[in-house]
C-alpha cells in the first residue's frame, strides 16, 4: 500500500528527527558539567575547609579529608569522579539546611516551577493577542503604544516591578495577600501530591487553600511574565504581519471570511511556531530572573535557594541549582525543537 | 575603501537617520536622552545640591519636596544626590562591561568564522553552552568566584553580554565571506589578519553597534540586579540597586521615594538603551524600512 508506506516513513522520519536531536544535546550536557565543575574549582575557598572544621583541626586532618574527598587525586579522575556523582544523583550536602541537595532541589523544584508556569501562561495571555493588535494595526499609533509598552516592561528591572506591584497591591490598595510564602501560613497546607499548591489544593478539594494560593501566586508570577512580555509580543507582531501579507490570507479576506477566521483561525495558528521558539530563548531570561523574584517575594523556590546558599557561602546547593537549571533549559529547548518537527514537516529534513 | 559595500556620504546618512527617526519619535527622545544622562553622570559631582553620603539624623524620611526633590532616606541622605551620583557607577560599569565584550566577542566570533573549522566549532560549542545556563545566574556565580568588588562586577556584566556578540559577529563574518569585496582585498595581497580586522570587522559594525546599545541596557540591568541581592557592591555606596535594596525594606512603612526614585532612574536608562538599540536597528537595517 503506498499510503501506508509514506506513513510508515514518515515516524520513521520523526523518530529520526528526534533521536538525532537527542543525542545533540550530550556534548552540551557535558560541557554543562564541566562548567559546573570547574565553577566549584574557582569558588574561593577550599571544599576540604567544610568538612574538617573546628579549633583543634592540624593540617594532617586536612589532608586526610582531601585524600576522603579526593581532592589529591589528578583533576581529570576528580572531573569523572564528579561526572559518576552527578550519574547517580549525588549533588552533596547543603552545609546550611544539612540535607542533601538533591533532597532540597526536589523539594523547593515545584514552587519555582508552579511560579514559572504561570507566569509564562500569564505573558503569553497578554503578549499574544497584544502583538496581533500590533500587527493588524502595524506602524499606527496603537503599534507605538504597544511596542513602548513592552520595552519598558523589559527594561524595568524584576525587582523594581515586583517592589511596585507589592507597593500598589498590597500596601496602598490592600488587595494583594502580604508577599511571603506560597501560602496563607495560618492555613493547613493540603497534602503534597504533585509539589504544585494549586494542583494539591484542588485534589484535596480545599478551596481556601487553593484561592489562598492563586492570591500568594498572582504577584510574582505577573512580576516575571512582566519582563518577558516584550519579546515574545515583538515575535507574534513580525511573524503576524509576514503572515498577513501572505496570499491565502488575502484570498480569504477577498473571499469575505469574517475577522476571526481570518486573523486567528488562518493568521495566528500559522504565526504561532516562531512565537513556540521565542519561548524556548526567553525560558532562560525567566528562569535567571527568578532569582530576584522568589527574593523579593519570600518564594520557597530552588532560585532562593541557590542565593541563601551562595551569600553563606556554600557551594554544593549552589552548583546543583546551576546544573538543574542547565538542565530544564536543555529539555524545555530540546521538547519545543521536537514539537516544532511534529507541527512542521520542513524541519524535519534538515 | 574598507567600507565598501555602501558609500554614502555623511550628509545622505544623516539625513536617512532623520528620516527613520521623524517617523518614530520614542527612538528619537532616546537618541536625545542618552547623550542626556552621560551628561548629567559626568558633571554629578558638581551638581548634586548635597553631599551623597553625608547623614543628617534631624531630617530623616522626608518626603519629597524641597530642599530635598526626592526625600531623605533613613539617615538622612538625599535621595536625588545619592540617584545622581549613582548614575555615574552604573553607567561606568555598563560601558567597561560592553566594551569589554564588544572587544572579546568581536574578535572571538569574527576569528572563529573567518578562520572555520575546528576554531568555529569550539567557540560555537563553547557559546552553546554558556547560553544554557540563565545568564544572570553565570552573572551570580561569577561574582562570588571573583569575590565582591567593581571590577567582579564588570566582568561578570561582560561575560553575560559575550554570547551575544560572539554570535552576532559570527554570523556578520561568515556572511561577509563570501562577498566579493574580500575576494578582492585578498587578490589584493591582504593578509588574513588584515581583511579580518580592516574588511570584515568594519562593515559588521552598524550590525554590532545595535548590540552595543542593547547590551549597555543589558549590563545595566544586569550590575543592579547583582548588587539589589548583595552580590559585588556594598553599601554604603550610592548604586541604583542597592538603593532599591534598602528603599524595599521601608516601602511598606510608606516611605515609597526611597525605593521608587532609583527604581525609575534604572528603568529609564534601560529603557532609553533598548529604544536607542531599536531606533539604531530601524536606521541600518534595510529589511525593517517599510
Amino acid at each position: 500500500m503506498p499510503a501506508e508506506a509514506k506513513v510508515m516513513t514518515r515516524n520513521s522520519e520523526i523518530w529520526r528527527f528526534i533521536l538525532r536531536r537527542l543525542l545533540g544535546t550530550i556534548p552540551l550536557l557535558i560541557g554543562v558539567g564541566v562548567f559546573t565543575f570547574v565553577l566549584v574549582r574557582v569558588l574561593p575557598g577550599d571544599p576540604a575547609a567544610y568538612y574538617a572544621t573546628g579549633p583543634s583541626v592540624t593540617n594532617e586532618d586536612m589532608a586526610q579529608v582531601r585524600t576522603a574527598l579526593g581532592l589529591d587525586r589528578p583533576v581529570i579522575e576528580q572531573l569523572v569522579r564528579y561526572f559518576r556523582d552527578i550519574a547517580s544523583g549525588d549533588l552533596g550536602r547543603s552545609l546550611v539546611t544539612g540535607q542533601l541537595v538533591s533532597r532540597d532541589l526536589v523539594e523547593r523544584f515545584p514552587a519555582s516551577f508552579e511560579l514559572t508556569l504561570v507566569a509564562m501562561i500569564l505573558a503569553l495571555l497578554i503578549a499574544i493577542p497584544l502583538g496581533i493588535v500590533a500587527a493588524i494595526r502595524a506602524g499606527s499609533w496603537i503599534d507605538h503604544i504597544v511596542r513602548l509598552i513592552g520595552t519598558l516592561g523589559v527594561s524595568m528591572p524584576a525587582f523594581v516591578a515586583g517592589i511596585l506591584l507589592i507597593f500598589i497591591f498590597y500596601f496602598k490598595l490592600g488587595i494583594a495577600p502580604e508577599p511571603i510564602d506560597r501560602i496563607d501560613p495560618f492555613m493547613l497546607k493540603p497534602p503534597s501530591v504533585t509539589g504544585l499548591m494549586l494542583f494539591d489544593s484542588l485534589i484535596a478539594g480545599n478551596l481556601a487553600a487553593f484561592s489562598s494560593a492563586v492570591g500568594r501566586l498572582l504577584l510574582p508570577a505577573l512580576t516575571m511574565a512582566i519582563i518577558v512580555i516584550a519579546p515574545l509580543m515583538r515575535m507574534t507582531r513580525a511573524s503576524m504581519i509576514a503572515v498577513l501579507g501572505s496570499d491565502f490570507i488575502r484570498t480569504a479576506r477577498a473571499a469575505g471570511m469574517n475577522w476571526w477566521t481570518v486573523y486567528v483561525r488562518y493568521g495566528l495558528r500559522n504565526a504561532l511556531l516562531p512565537v513556540l521558539t521565542t519561548i524556548g530563548l526567553v525560558i532562560s531570561y525567566q528562569l535567571g530572573a527568578n532569582v530576584v523574584v522568589e527574593k523579593v517575594f519570600a518564594w520557597p523556590g530552588v532560585g532562593s535557594y541557590a542565593l541563601n546558599s551562595l551569600l553563606a557561602t556554600d557551594y554544593a546547593p549552589v552548583q546543583g541549582y546551576v546544573l538543574l537549571m542547565a538542565c530544564v533549559y536543555v529539555v524545555i529547548n530540546t521538547s519545543i525543537d521536537i514539537l516544532y518537527a511534529l507541527v512542521d514537516p520542513r524541519i524535519r529534513v534538515q | 575603501m574598507a567600507a565598501g559595500i555602501v558609500s554614502l556620504s555623511f550628509a545622505d546618512r544623516a539625513g536617512h537617520a532623520a528620516h527613520v527617526l521623524a517617523r518614530n519619535p520614542v527612538s528619537a527622545a532616546a537618541f536625545l536622552f542618552i547623550p542626556a544622562l552621560v551628561l548629567l553622570a559626568a558633571l554629578a559631582p558638581w551638581i548634586v545640591p548635597y553631599d551623597p553620603n553625608a547623614t543628617d539624623l534631624d531630617h530623616v524620611l522626608q518626603g519629597p519636596a524641597a530642599p530635598h526633590w526626592f526625600g531623605t532616606d533613613q539617615v538622612g541622605r538625599d535621595v536625588l544626590s545619592r540617584v545622581l551620583i549613582a548614575a555615574r557607577l552604573d553607567l561606568a560599569i555598563a560601558f567597561s562591561a560592553v566594551i569589554l565584550s564588544f572587544l572579546a566577542g568581536t574578535f572571538v566570533g569574527g576569528a572563529a568564522a573567518f578562520f572555520g573549522g575546528v576554531t568555529d566549532r569550539v567557540v560555537g560549542r563553547a557559546t552553546d553552552v554558556l547560553m544554557t545556563f540563565p545568564l544572570f545566574v553565570v552573572a551570580m556565580a561569577m561574582v562570588a568566584a571573583l569575590g565582591n568588588s567593581i571590577q567582579s562586577i564588570v566582568v561578570a556584566s561582560a561575560v553575560v553580554n559575550l554570547p551575544f556578540f560572539v554570535r552576532l559577529a559570527r554570523s556578520e563574518v561568515s556572511v561577509l565571506r563570501s562577498q566579493q569585496f574580500v575576494e578582492a582585498a585578498r587578490a589584493g595581497g591582504n593578509s588574513n589578519l588584515q581583511i579580518l580586522f580592516g574588511f570584515m570587522i568594519p562593515n559588521a559594525l552598524p550590525t554590532l553597534t545595535v548590540q552595543v546599545s542593547t547590551g549597555l541596557g543589558w549590563a545595566v540591568l544586569n550590575a543592579a540586579s547583582l548588587s539589589f541581592i548583595g552580590l559585588g557592591i556594598r553599601p554604603p555606596t550610592a548604586e541604583w540597586g542597592i538603593m532599591v535594596a534598602e528603599g524595599a525594606a521601608n516601602i511598606l512603612s510608606g516611605f515609597w521615594w526611597l525605593a521608587i526614585f532609583p527604581g525609575a532612574a534604572l528603568t529609564l536608562t534601560v529603557l532609553c538603551f533598548n529604544l536607542l538599540g531599536d531606533g539604531l536597528r530601524d536606521v541600518i537595517d534595510v529589511r525593517t524600512r517599510r
